[in-house]
């Protein structure tokens, strides 16, 4: 059983395949897990789509499984997983994480409370947000 | 700290989202004994730092009515106090105690101008400033982040030696960051990460500040 954490989300994929630094998806898995779907043109996700069959060196595509893992690296991303591959982080990008806050708009997020209940910080759009951190350490 | 600031002031458009960083059990107490009305998120894998860039606690980002930073992370009105710190008792001297109180008093007193006056406050910066004060991730600081969301994720499952391993990689990757240091050191018996190795870890600092100083009209006596 692996569990993929990516974004906002930890998914687990009971279809993932290891090998070695290649984590192979289902192109299902990899919409659940990633939000990348698997279309002609390539892996889309909103209106980007990167095309598969390019010049890569190790393919990425594989008797219908995506290796998620090299695609991420392929994007910039960086990838690091536990020793015996069972949690694996999909992780973002220094240049996206730079040009997000450069755009001075605020990164939304979705956490929960001690409750469970989960709150955005755009659900507070139209009011001055003070976002303090804070540790019990 | 928020409580009386959000009661003050939520009729005037404005809200305290705080973020613990921190796993639930650890900010239970806490948020408990404190009973704030205003949202309180438990961030376990310190997403919130991951997005902003932000390496302490207390940090604070103001965010205006349209979802645009107006103050980037900084220091939410702390003192550098650990420098002054005895080295056995760890007590502030009285004349320091009086400097911790008036920086944070004058944070709390700007974040009060900023909710009452929106963007003419004069805390409010421009984008040159803003875009020139927000510390950017480099490729290491992207992995460290990646390291500390598996050792988290480890350790919640109880895997806490390869959780180790991946706290201590981040850390390498990112050795500004003091909630992804103490979020994974040792803590002391009343839950602080405020053992041996953190004192060495503060003084190995040198001239370096804990806390940056916080770069904001009325900070400075006679600014």
């Amino acid at each position: 059983m692996t569990t993929i954490l990516c974004g906002p989300s930890e998914t687990i994929c009971p279809s993932a395949r290891i090998d070695g630094d290649s984590l192979w998806l289902s192109a299902q898995d990899m919409s659940a897990a990633t939000g990348w779907d698997l279309k002609p043109e390539g892996l889309c996700r909103g209106d980007l789509c990167v095309p598969l069959t390019s010049r890569q060196t190790a393919p990425l595509q594989r008797d219908g499984a995506i290796d998620a893992a090299g695609f991420w690296r392929t994007q910039g991303h960086p990838v690091v997983h536990d020793a015996a591959g069972g949690a694996w982080v999909l992780g973002s990008s220094a240049s996206n994480r730079a040009s997000a806050l450069q755009s001075l708009e605020a990164p939304d997020f979705e956490l929960p409370d001690l409750a469970g209940r989960l709150t955005s910080l755009s659900q507070h759009r139209g009011k001055k947000v003070l976002l303090a951190t804070w540790a019990s350490w | 700290m928020w409580q009386k600031l959000y009661q003050d002031l939520s009729a005037q458009n404005f809200t305290v989202l705080a973020i613990a960083m921190d796993v639930p059990d650890a900010a239970r107490p806490w948020i408990e004994a404190a009973k704030p009305t205003y949202p309180c998120l438990i961030d376990r894998e310190h997403r919130v730092a991951d997005l902003y860039d932000m390496v302490n606690v207390p940090q604070a980002v103001w965010i205006d009515e349209a979802g645009r930073i107006v103050r980037p992370p900084e220091n939410a009105g702390a003192m550098d106090s650990l420098r002054y710190r005895d080295k056995t008792t760890r007590q502030l001297p009285d004349d320091k105690l009086t400097e911790r109180d008036r920086i944070k008093a004058a944070y709390v007193e700007a974040v009060r101008d900023w909710a009452i006056k929106g963007s003419a406050s004069a805390h409010v910066l421009d984008a040159a400033t803003i875009r020139a004060r927000t510390r950017l991730p480099d490729d290491n600081v992207a992995t460290a982040h990646a390291h500390f969301r598996l050792a988290q994720h480890l350790a919640r499952g109880g895997n806490t030696d390869e959780a180790k391993v991946h706290f201590a990689q981040a850390s390498r990757l990112h050795p500004d960051s003091w909630n992804i240091w103490r979020q994974g050191a040792a803590k002391d018996a009343t839950g602080l990460a405020a053992t041996p190795e953190f004192w060495a870890r503060v003084d190995s600092l040198g001239d370096q500040p804990y806390y940056l100083p916080i770069d904001m009209k009325g900070m400075t006596p006679g600014a």
